[in-house]
């Protein structure tokens, strides 16, 4: 556990240091989401009502955006073969990774996104539930992400099979997260809406890391 | 019975078997030299020996226990330097040393960063960032950082790269001291006499005879 503490610690600390990555993570979320009101025109009724969707998809895709550096550094210089040569699983290491990748990017987007919502005309009572759900849901995008992010190492082109490998397996989420937000909206209960998110979520924590080890093992040898 | 011996081993790479039927063992305070042309798989074997991959056939064994049943238990017990010498850009030298010892069992920790810089002759780099180091720095840093946590195996993958001979001398002398505590050495390299009374493993004996 302390030797969690210790990865989260310094990779954070490079994240910080390197701020950068993060804030332009969230300007192309920013940008994604502005892009629509241009593209379809100012109606408020039509904005709102894809509103979840926007949000939902440019989280899916500027999340998806850092995920080919999660390990990719680290397998370039030689830090990834050491850590799996550490006393420590490699499913913690995994989780580490994955914790601080959340933490830089789903984070920030979960912050933007209320802002973005009430520019794209959201009505208020949609507002919560577009948290509650961008917050079981982005842990999921990362956790899932991370298992692709691992399978690519060593790929050439490894950004665009990325997409290919994560983006499928991303629709549930999506589905669900849009969905909560809507029945609210339309004066639903989103409860099973929530219930399924936070399932996928404790699904993925107790799945991926298994996975993603696995594919890191495979990548090493 | 050997500490550390691997019986029979045969390693493929893709289609191609790099060697096989190879042999060696290892006790307390002993080195092991691996010779032999490029591509005659002295990093494989050296990978096989940390546990990053798998033998396609043979056993490795730690005290007559295969190393698989318990990797993490390997792991702790050695040291691995690779080709590449993970040196983090954006921390110091420091913080780069003390988070792989971090990773470590508290009392197994013998010596501080700056105890394990001094030793090769890097102490001033100590709070300089990993950016401006030359390749040569880099890998005193590496090295740097198997000295501060005790592992009884050392495995060395051509350690010597980019090392002028200070340097050089440097790691022989940390090697001496690791082997008159107990500890073993191998290394691939094309330095000769890098350390004196050690086995020497030609692989260029154990390469398959056909094409």
């Amino acid at each position: 556990m302390k030797k969690f503490v210790f990865i989260v610690r310094r990779d954070l600390h490079m994240a910080l240091r390197q701020g950068v990555d993060s804030l332009m993570i969230v300007a192309f979320f920013a940008i994604a989401v502005i892009l629509f009101p241009f593209g379809i025109g100012p109606e408020p009724n039509i904005l709102a009502r894809i509103a979840p969707g926007i949000i939902w998809v440019a989280a899916l895709m500027s999340s998806m955006l850092s995920l080919e550096r999660l390990f990719q550094n680290d397998f370039d210089d030689g830090s990834l073969e050491l850590l799996a040569l550490q006393p420590v699983a490699l499913e913690i290491t995994v989780v580490a990774k994955v914790f601080v990748h959340w933490l830089t990017t789903g984070l920030p987007l979960i912050i933007v996104a209320p802002i973005l919502a009430i520019m794209m005309g959201l009505p208020e009572e949609g507002l919560w539930s577009l948290i509650i759900a961008l917050c079981l849901g982005t842990p999921c995008l990362s956790l899932i992400g991370a298992i692709g992010a691992a399978l690519i190492l060593g790929a050439r082109r490894g950004g665009t099979l990325l997409s290919l490998l994560v983006l499928p397996l991303y629709i549930p989420v999506l589905i669900f997260g849009v969905s909560s937000v809507d029945a609210i909206i339309n004066e639903f209960s989103n409860k099973s809406q929530f219930l399924i998110l936070s399932g996928f979520l404790l699904a993925s924590i107790a799945l991926c890391p298994w996975a993603c080890a696995a594919a890191l093992r495979q990548s090493l040898e | 019975m050997p500490l550390f011996n691997g019986n029979d081993l045969v390693c493929i790479r893709g289609e191609r078997t790099v060697f096989s039927g190879l042999d060696f063992s290892l006790d307390q305070g002993d080195a092991l030299i691996l010779k032999g042309a490029n591509g005659s798989g002295k990093s494989s074997l050296l990978r096989l020996m940390a546990g990053l991959s798998q033998p396609h056939n043979g056993f490795l064994k730690w005290n007559g226990k295969p190393i698989s049943y318990d990797m993490e238990d390997h792991n702790s017990r050695l040291h691995y330097v690779g080709h590449s010498d993970p040196v983090k850009p954006i921390l110091t030298v420091r913080e780069n040393i003390q988070f792989w010892s971090n990773l470590r069992p508290k009392n197994l920790i013998i010596n501080s960063p700056t105890t394990a810089l001094n030793k090769l002759g890097i102490s001033n780099l100590e709070n300089v960032n990993g950016a401006i180091l030359s390749e040569g720095q880099k890998r005193r840093v590496n090295l740097a950082r198997i000295l501060t946590v005790q592992a009884p195996l050392w495995l060395l993958d051509e350690p010597t790269t980019s090392l002028d001979q200070k340097a050089e001398k440097n790691l022989i002398d940390a090697i001496t001291v690791h082997r008159s505590n107990g500890g073993m050495v191998v290394i691939s390299t094309h330095v000769s006499d890098i350390v004196s009374n050690a086995q020497e493993l030609d692989l260029g004996n154990f390469q398959a005879n056909t094409p």
